[in-house]
C-alpha cells in the first residue's frame, strides 16, 4: 500500500496568506500580477504552482514531482489537498476534465450512508494524492481493491466533490428537518426538455482532473465501494481546452466557438468567494457553514442549427465577439459591458435579449460558473451530435442566484434557439472535510 | 478459464459407455453414480491440499460434487424430455420443457465451460461458432419460438442429448478445489450480468429469467457450502453476502408466474437496470471470498 505515491506533497500551510496575496509578490515572476495573469498561470501545467482546494485560508501549495526529473512540463504531476475547510474542486481552477456522478442510495439505513461516507472519505483522501486505494492489492486470491488504470499515473489535480440533493432529505433517513430552506428542486423553466436520465440524484460526486482516466478511475472506483449501498443515477464526463493545448491558460471556449466564463468572479478574493459562494452560519442548517449549492444542467446545444447562422446572428446571440471575446463595441475581454451604449438608429450595441446583457442583468446577482463541454455521440433518432454544455454553478442561494438567473434567461435569450435543457439538479456541497473526519460529517453525525 | 480437469482416457471411455447403456434406466443410473462420486473427492483433496493448509475444503468439494452430479442427473432426464417432444413435433410441449430444463445446466455452468467445447456445443447462441458448427439448445430454440417448427432439427435434438449424457459422464472426473468453488460463483454471477440481465441469451424464448435464477441459485449454493469457512476468516463479508443473495431473491420474487418465471419482455428498463445493480451489488462482495483461501 501507499508504494504508488511518488510525490511527497509540502503540507498546505494553514498560516500561508491567501494565494493572491503571496503569488502576486512572488519574486519568481518578477512583477505584481493581475487576476487575469494569475489566472492563467494556474491554468498552466507544469509550474508546480496551483490554487489550494482550501478557500477561506486560500492555501497555495507549491509541489514538485521529485520522482521523474527528466519529465517536461507536459502534464501535471500536482495533487489538491483533499482535506481544508472548504471542499476542493469549487474554486480550485478548472481542470480539464470532468467525470460528473450522481448516485441514489439503495439502503434505506442511515448507519450505511455513514459508513459509505466514511469508506468514501479514505478512498478520496487517497485518489486524489495518486495512490492505489485499499490494502487488498497484491493477494492472488482475491481481486485488487484498486481497479489499477490510475496505477503510475500523476494525481492530475484530481479533485472530488461531494453533495447531497434533495431527495436525501426524504423520509428514508429521517434527516427531513435537516434539509435547507434553499435545497428544492429547481422551478420548471421555460424550454425545458428535461429527461429523468440526467436528472436528481441523492448524492453527486463531482471528479475533476488534468487526465479523464484519473477521474474516470475515481468515479469507477467511488461507486465499486458504493454498490450494495448506493447506485449510480447518471454521469456526464466533459471537458475543456487543455493545459497542453492552451498554455497561456486563456478563458475557455463552448462549442459554440465563444468565450465562456468571462463574467466569473474573482476566486481569488475571499470577501468576493464569501459574497457569492461559500455558505455562512446565518444562511440555514449549520452543518452547510462553509459548504454551497451547486446548480448542474446539462445543455444539449443545437450544433448543427448554430453552423448555418450568420457570424453577425452568433455575436449578436452571445453580445460578444467570436474571437476577443470582448463585448460588442468594446475590445478587450475583460472590458465592462456597457449595456446602454447604442448605435447610431439608436439601438443598443448588445442587444437587451442577448446571452451576456440577460446573464448579467444589472450586475448585483453573480455565482461562479465552472462549466465543462461534452461530447456524448450521435443523437441516433436525427443523426445529429448530442454534444453541449455540462452547466456547473456554485452559489450561497440557488433562488437568489442560479434561478433569477436561468428566469430570466430562459424567458427571452437569443441562445435559447440554439439549445436545450435536458437534465437537472442541484446538491448541497458539504464543507470541507477536516483531517480525521469524513464526507458530510457535519450533516451525519 | 481457472477451472482444470482431467480426464483419463479409461476412465472417461467408461463412463460414456456407462451412461450411454443406461440412460433409459434413470435409477440404475443414479445408483452407480453416486459410487463413482464416493471416490472421485480423494483426487481433488490432494491436489489441493498447498493452496488450503489453513482451512478444510474437503467436504464442501464432497458435497459440491454431490450437488453438479445430482444436477446432471437431473439435467440428462429433463433434456431427454425436451428432446422427444422436439422430435415427436411437440412444439407446445417442447417449449414447456426448454426452460426448466436449462436451470439444471445454468446452476453448474462454470463446470461445463470447464469441460472442452461442451458448453458451446450445448449453449452456443447464433453467432457465438461457425453457422456450420451451431447446434444445442437455442439452435432448438429458434426453431421453436422463431420459425415455429421442429423441422429438420430431430439430429440437433439427438446431438443435445448425447451433449448432455457426456457432460454427465466427464463431471465424474472434473478436478475440483477451494480455488475453483470461489471463482466458480463469481462466474455464474458473471454470466448473468453479461447476457442473462440483458435478455441476450434467450433472444427468442424469452426466458432469461429462468437462467438468471438458475446462475443465482447455483452461486448460493457454493456460497453456503463455503459459509462455515468464510464465517471463520470474515464474519462481516460472510454476513454481506449472505444478506445480499436474500435482497436479490427478495426482487426477483415478484417474477415468478405458476413454477416459472415471467417472459423477459415484461420487464420494464428500470426493473432490469435494479436487477442488474442488485447483482453487482452481491458480485462484488462475492468475489471477495477468496479471502478464505489465504495468501
Amino acid at each position: 500500500m501507499n508504494k504508488h505515491n511518488k510525490f511527497t506533497g509540502v503540507p498546505g500551510n494553514p498560516e500561508s496568506p491567501p494565494l493572491n496575496d503571496q503569488s502576486k509578490n512572488d519574486p519568481i515572476f518578477g512583477k505584481k500580477l493581475s487576476r487575469r495573469d494569475m489566472l492563467r498561470l494556474t491554468g498552466a501545467t507544469g509550474l508546480g504552482l496551483l490554487l489550494g482546494g482550501g478557500g477561506v485560508g486560500g492555501i497555495i501549495a507549491a509541489r514538485n514531482a521529485v520522482a521523474e526529473p527528466t519529465k517536461a512540463a507536459e502534464g501535471d504531476s500536482s495533487s489538491i489537498p483533499f482535506y481544508g475547510s472548504h471542499q476542493a474542486g469549487i474554486l480550485t481552477p478548472a481542470q480539464n476534465f470532468i467525470y460528473f456522478a450522481a448516485f441514489d442510495f439503495t439502503t434505506t439505513k442511515l448507519a450505511d450512508v455513514k459508513k459509505l461516507m466514511q469508506a468514501w472519505t479514505t478512498a478520496a483522501a487517497a485518489l486524489t494524492t495518486g495512490e492505489l486505494i485499499g490494502d487488498v492489492n497484491d493477494n492472488p486470491n482475491l481481486p485488487p481493491s484498486d481497479t489499477g488504470e490510475a496505477d503510475g499515473l500523476n494525481p492530475a489535480r484530481c479533485t472530488l466533490t461531494f453533495g447531497v440533493g434533495p431527495s436525501f432529505f426524504d423520509e428514508r433517513f429521517g434527516l427531513a428537518s435537516k434539509r435547507p430552506a434553499l435545497l428544492a428542486d429547481l422551478p420548471a423553466f421555460a424550454g425545458d426538455n428535461l429527461d429523468p436520465k440526467w436528472c436528481g440524484g441523492d448524492i453527486c460526486v463531482q471528479a475533476c482532473a488534468d487526465d479523464l482516466q484519473v477521474a474516470f478511475h475515481a468515479i469507477r472506483n467511488l461507486a465499486r465501494i458504493a454498490r450494495g449501498t448506493a447506485v449510480l443515477r447518471w454521469t456526464q464526463e466533459g471537458f475543456q481546452r487543455t493545459g497542453a493545448a492552451d498554455p497561456k491558460g486563456a478563458t475557455p471556449r463552448n462549442l459554440l466557438g465563444f468565450k465562456d466564463g468571462t463574467g466569473n468572479p474573482d476566486t481569488t478574493d475571499n470577501a468576493e468567494m464569501n459574497k457569492v459562494v461559500w455558505n455562512s452560519s446565518s444562511d440555514g442548517p449549520s452543518w452547510m457553514s462553509g459548504g454551497t449549492y451547486m446548480a448542474v444542467r446539462r445543455v444539449r446545444l443545437r450544433i448543427e442549427v448554430w453552423d448555418r447562422s450568420s457570424l453577425s446572428d452568433q455575436e449578436a446571440t452571445f453580445g460578444r465577439y467570436r474571437h476577443t471575446g470582448a463585448p460588442l463595441g468594446a475590445k478587450d475581454e475583460f472590458d465592462e459591458l456597457d449595456l446602454s451604449a447604442a448605435d447610431a438608429f439608436g439601438k443598443p450595441v448588445i442587444p437587451a435579449n442577448s446571452h451576456s446583457a440577460l446573464a448579467h442583468g444589472d450586475g448585483t446577482v453573480k455565482m461562479l460558473r465552472r462549466s465543462y463541454s461534452f461530447s456524448s455521440g450521435l443523437d441516433v433518432t436525427t443523426g445529429q451530435l448530442d454534444a453541449g454544455l455540462l452547466f456547473i454553478s456554485f452559489q450561497r442561494d440557488l433562488m437568489k442566484q442560479f434561478v433569477a438567473i436561468q428566469q430570466r434567461l430562459s424567458k427571452t435569450d437569443l441562445l435559447n434557439e440554439y439549445m436545450t435543457h435536458t437534465g437537472s439538479a442541484v446538491f448541497a456541497c458539504f464543507p470541507g472535510i477536516r483531517s480525521g473526519g469524513f464526507i458530510g460529517e457535519t450533516l451525519l453525525s | 478459464m481457472k477451472f482444470t480437469y482431467a480426464v483419463p482416457a479409461g476412465l472417461l471411455a467408461a463412463s460414456i459407455l456407462f451412461t450411454g447403456c443406461t440412460n433409459n434406466n434413470n435409477s440404475t443410473n443414479t445408483a452407480a453414480n453416486s459410487t463413482t462420486a464416493t471416490t472421485a473427492p480423494e483426487t481433488a483433496t490432494a491436489t489441493t491440499a498447498p493452496e488450503t493448509a489453513t482451512a478444510d475444503f474437503t467436504s464442501a468439494i464432497d458435497s459440491y460434487r454431490t450437488y453438479v452430479i445430482q444436477q446432471c442427473d437431473e439435467f440428462v432426464k429433463q433434456t431427454e424430455s425436451f428432446t422427444n417432444a422436439v422430435k415427436e413435433d411437440k412444439i407446445d410441449e417442447a417449449k414447456a420443457l426448454y426452460a426448466p430444463a436449462r436451470m439444471y445446466y445454468e446452476r453448474i455452468e462454470p463446470i461445463a465451460e470447464a469441460l472442452g467445447d461442451l458448453d458451446p456445443n450445448i449453449d452456443a447462441r447464433e453467432n457465438d461458432v461457425d453457422a456450420a458448427e451451431w447446434r444445442g439448445f437455442h439452435k432448438l430454440e429458434k426453431a421453436l419460438w422463431q420459425d415455429n417448427t421442429t423441422k429438420d432439427m430431430t439430429e440437433v435434438a439427438d446431438q443435445l442429448l448425447k451433449d448432455a449424457q457426456l457432460l454427465r459422464a466427464k463431471v465424474e472426473t472434473v478436478e475440483i478445489d477451494a480455488n475453483l468453488l470461489v471463482t466458480g460463483a463469481v462466474e455464474l454471477l458473471n454470466e448473468v450480468s453479461s447476457s442473462k440481465v440483458t435478455g441476450e441469451e434467450e433472444r427468442y424464448s424469452h426466458t432469461d429469467l429462468y437462467d438468471f435464477v438458475a446462475n443465482v441459485e447455483g452461486a448460493q449454493k457454493i456460497y453456503e457450502l463455503l459459509k462455515p469457512e468464510l464465517a471463520k476468516k470474515d464474519a462481516d463479508l460472510e454476513k454481506t453476502i449472505g444478506e445480499r443473495f436474500a435482497a436479490l431473491q427478495a426482487e426477483l420474487a415478484p417474477f415468478k408466474s405458476g413454477d416459472g418465471y415471467v417472459s423477459y419482455e415484461e420487464l420494464k428498463e428500470d426493473e432490469v437496470r435494479k436487477l442488474s445493480q442488485n447483482l453487482d451489488a452481491l458480485a462484488e462482495p462475492l468475489s471477495n471470498m477468496g479471502t478464505i483461501l489465504g495468501v
